[in-house]
C-alpha cells in the first residue's frame, strides 16, 4: 500500500506500518510548544486535570517560548510570562526561553522571539517528527518533512500529562511548482496565489504537501513561508519532503537522531495541483481576507499609510534581505517597521550586509522606523502600546499572514497581505506596488 | 430523552475568524481561572463589523443570543481556545454554520463549551437576528418559529456525547478512557 509523506510520519508515530486517511489514532507526540498566550492556560487545564502535584510526561519534550505580549506595560499579560517561568522551574522544563528584563531584550541570552521561527533555529524542527502547538502556525515546521499543527490549550493539557493525543489522518492535496522562480517572485507570492486559488477553506482538514523544483531550490526559510500559511487555506498541515538543504540546516543546530519519510511516486492525493511559477506575477491578499488575491501592479492605485515587516511569515532574516535589497538607496514614503521574529534575525540585521551596508544600515538610511525588539508585535493587534499596532483606520502592506477585520488591532484598518519584496516596493512609493518597478 | 435547544438567533456570514469572535488583545485572560473566563465572556463577538449590531448589549455581561447561526468556514484563523471558550461563556450554547475550521471545531467539542452543528442549506442569508429557533438532538433538525419552517442538520456523530460529557477531559473519565479524579 501506498503513502504520502504525512501519512508515514503518523503511521510511525502510531506504532503503525500502514494507516489511511480519515483513520482517528492515537499518536506519541515528539514536542509540544506552547507560549505567553496560550501556556498559562494549559497549565491551567494541566492542573486542573492531572493534579496540582501532577509532572509532565517529559520535560525535555515540551518548549516554553514567550513571545506574544512581551514589551508592554499591560499587566495580565506580563503575569502570563511569569506564569510560564514558575511551570518552567517546578517541572524542570528544559527548553524555556525566558526574558526578565523587558526595557532590555539583549540583556536577556535566553530570549528568542517569535516561537515557530525561534523552534527552527534552535534546532526543534526535525524530520519525521510530530509537533504540536497551542499556535495555528505550529503548521511552519511542516518545511522540515516533520507532521507539525495547532491545538488548543485543552489538547495541549491532555499532551502535557499523557504525551499522547488522538487526530484524524488528514487526506493530502499536493502542490507541485515547477519552473524557474522570476527574480521578482517569493515564496510569499506563491502561497498567496494557492490560497487565491482554493479559497480559505480549500484545505480544510487536508494536508498541504508542496513539491516541485522551485520548492527543491529554495532555502528553509522560503518554505517554511510555504507551510506557515497553509492554515489560512483552512489546512491541517503543510509539508516539504526533506533534502540536503534540510539536513544542513537541522544539522548545524541539532544532534538529535531524526528519520526521513518521503510520499511514494504512486500515493494517492485527495487533489494534485501543479503550477509554473515562471508565468506567475508578485499578488497581495486585499482586505479583508487571504483569499482576496489580484496583482500588485492592479492596486497601484491604493494609497497606504504604512509598511509592515515582520512576523514568523515575513519576519525572518532573508525576509529582510529581501526587502533591503530592494529599499537600497531608496527613501520611504510612509512610517515602514521592521520588526524581527527573533533575537537572532535582529542581530543578522547588524552583521548580514548587501552590497557592503548591513540590512539595518540599508532601513536607516531608507528612513525605516528603527528595527524593535523581537516578538509576534503587530501583527495580531494584541494590547494598545503593541509595537506598530494599528490603532485607527489606516491602510498598511503587512509581510504576515492574515487580514481579517481587526487583525492588526483597529477593526476598520485595512491590511494588504505582501512578500516582503511588494511591501518594501509599496514603501516606496506610498502606494501598493509592484516590485517589477524597483528590480531591474 | 429528548433533547432541545430553544433560543433567539445571531446570524453571521462566511469565514468569522477568531479575531472577530475574540480579538487578540483580550487573549491575556487565562481562561482556566474562573473570573478570567467570565470576562472573556463579555467580549464574546466583539471584533465582528459593526454592521452585525451588537452581540452583547451595552452595559450586559452575557449575550440574550444562545444560538449563532453562520455561513461558510466559521472559526477560521487562529487556534486560540479563548474563542469557543468565550462563546460559551457569554452564554452560547450552539453555533450552526454551514462548515467550520478544523481547529474551531476540534476545541468546541474538547471543551464541550457549545454544540458545533453543521447546517446542510444555507441559512445565514434566509435567517435574521432575533428570529427564534429550536435545535432538535433527536430527530438532527432546525425549526425556526418566526419563518414557520423545519431545516434539517447533519448529525453531530462522535463529538455529541463527548460535548454531553463537559468535553475531552469529562468525556475520557466517563468512558474509562483515563482514570477517575483521586
Amino acid at each position: 500500500m501506498t503513502m504520502t509523506l504525512t501519512e508515514k510520519v503518523l503511521a510511525r508515530a502510531a506504532g503503525r506500518s500502514v494507516l489511511e486517511p480519515g483513520e482517528n489514532i492515537w499518536v506519541n507526540v515528539d514536542l509540544l510548544m506552547t507560549h505567553d498566550v496560550c501556556g498559562p492556560g494549559t497549565i491551567g487545564v494541566f492542573k486542573r486535570e492531572f493534579g496540582a502535584d501532577a509532572k509532565v510526561w517529559d520535560s525535555e519534550k515540551i518548549v516554553l517560548i514567550p513571545d506574544h505580549y512581551i514589551f508592554t506595560a499591560d499587566e495580565r499579560a506580563n503575569r502570563n510570562v511569569d506564569i510560564l517561568r514558575d511551570f518552567a522551574h517546578e517541572q524542570g522544563i528544559k527548553y524555556f526561553y525566558d526574558i526578565v528584563d523587558r526595557s532590555n531584550f539583549k540583556a536577556n541570552p535566553d530570549y528568542k522571539g517569535v516561537c515557530h521561527v525561534a523552534l527552527a533555529q534552535e534546532g526543534h524542527t526535525r524530520p519525521g517528527e510530530v509537533l504540536f502547538g497551542t499556535d495555528s502556525h505550529t503548521c511552519n515546521a511542516g518545511a522540515f518533512g516533520q507532521f507539525a499543527t495547532g491545538i488548543g490549550n485543552t489538547d495541549a493539557g491532555f499532551i502535557m500529562g499523557t504525551g499522547k493525543l488522538l487526530i484524524k489522518v488528514p487526506a493530502t492535496m499536493r502542490f507541485v511548482l515547477d519552473g524557474e522562480m522570476p527574480p521578482y517572485l517569493l515564496a510569499k507570492d506563491l502561497i498567496l496565489q494557492i490560497i487565491g486559488d482554493i479559497t480559505v477553506a480549500g484545505a480544510t482538514y487536508r494536508t498541504m504537501e508542496f513539491a516541485g523544483e522551485a520548492v527543491e531550490r529554495m532555502t528553509m526559510e522560503e518554505r517554511m513561508v510555504l507551510c506557515n500559511m497553509v492554515i489560512e487555506a483552512g489546512g491541517k498541515n503543510g509539508v516539504i519532503a526533506p533534502d540536503e538543504t534540510t539536513f544542513e540546516y537541522v544539522r548545524a543546530r541539532t544532534d538529535k537522531p531524526f528519520e526521513s519519510f518521503y510520499t511514494d511516486p504512486d500515493a494517492k492525493f485527495y487533489a494534485d495541483r501543479r503550477y509554473d511559477v515562471s508565468q506567475l506575477e508578485p499578488v497581495v491578499a486585499k482586505p479583508h481576507s487571504p483569499d482576496n488575491r489580484a496583482l500588485a501592479r492592479e492596486c497601484r492605485d491604493v494609497k497606504i499609510d504604512r509598511v509592515y515587516i515582520g512576523s514568523c511569515t515575513g519576519g525572518k532574516t532573508t525576509d529582510f534581505y529581501h526587502a533591503a535589497q530592494l529599499m537600497k538607496g531608496h527613501t520611504v514614503k510612509v512610517p515602514t517597521y521592521i520588526v524581527p521574529a527573533t533575537q537572532k534575525v535582529y542581530e543578522d540585521l547588524f552583521t548580514l550586509k548587501y552590497d557592503g551596508q548591513t540590512l539595518s544600515e540599508i532601513f536607516l538610511a531608507a528612513g525605516c522606523i528603527e528595527p524593535a525588539a523581537p516578538s509576534c508585535a503587530a501583527c495580531l493587534g494584541g494590547p494598545k502600546d503593541t509595537f506598530g499596532r494599528m490603532n485607527t483606520a489606516e491602510v498598511c502592506v503587512s509581510t504576515t499572514n492574515r487580514n481579517f477585520p481587526g487583525r492588526m488591532g483597529e477593526k476598520t484598518a485595512q491590511i494588504y497581505l505582501a512578500s516582503p519584496y511588494t511591501a518594501s516596493a509599496s514603501a516606496l512609493t506610498g502606494y501598493v506596488t509592484d516590485p517589477r518597478e524597483f528590480l531591474a | 430523552m429528548s433533547k432541545v435547544i430553544r433560543g433567539t438567533i445571531f446570524v453571521v456570514d462566511d469565514n468569522i475568524d477568531t479575531d472577530q469572535i475574540i480579538p487578540a488583545e483580550y487573549l491575556t485572560l487565562v481562561p482556566s481561572k474562573p473570573d478570567e473566563y467570565e470576562k472573556l465572556g463579555s467580549y464574546a463577538l466583539i471584533g465582528l463589523p459593526d454592521r452585525y449590531g451588537k452581540f452583547i448589549a451595552s452595559g450586559d455581561t452575557k449575550t440574550c443570543y444562545p444560538i449563532i447561526v453562520a455561513g461558510e468556514n466559521f472559526g477560521c484563523g487562529s487556534s486560540r481556545e479563548h474563542a469557543p471558550i468565550a462563546l460559551g461563556a457569554s452564554g452560547v450554547q450552539a453555533v450552526i454554520a454551514q462548515s467550520y475550521a478544523r481547529i474551531f471545531f476540534r476545541n468546541s467539542a474538547s471543551t464541550g463549551e457549545l454544540y458545533p452543528w453543521e447546517s446542510v442549506d444555507r441559512l445565514c442569508d434566509e435567517f435574521q437576528t432575533g428570529q427564534e429557533v429550536t435545535i432538535d438532538f433527536e430527530r438532527n433538525c432546525l425549526i425556526n418559529h418566526t419563518l414557520e419552517k423545519e431545516y434539517p442538520l447533519k448529525p453531530l456523530g462522535e463529538v455529541g456525547p463527548v460535548i454531553d460529557a463537559g468535553g475531552l477531559f469529562d468525556y475520557a473519565r466517563l468512558t474509562g478512557m483515563i482514570p477517575q479524579k483521586a
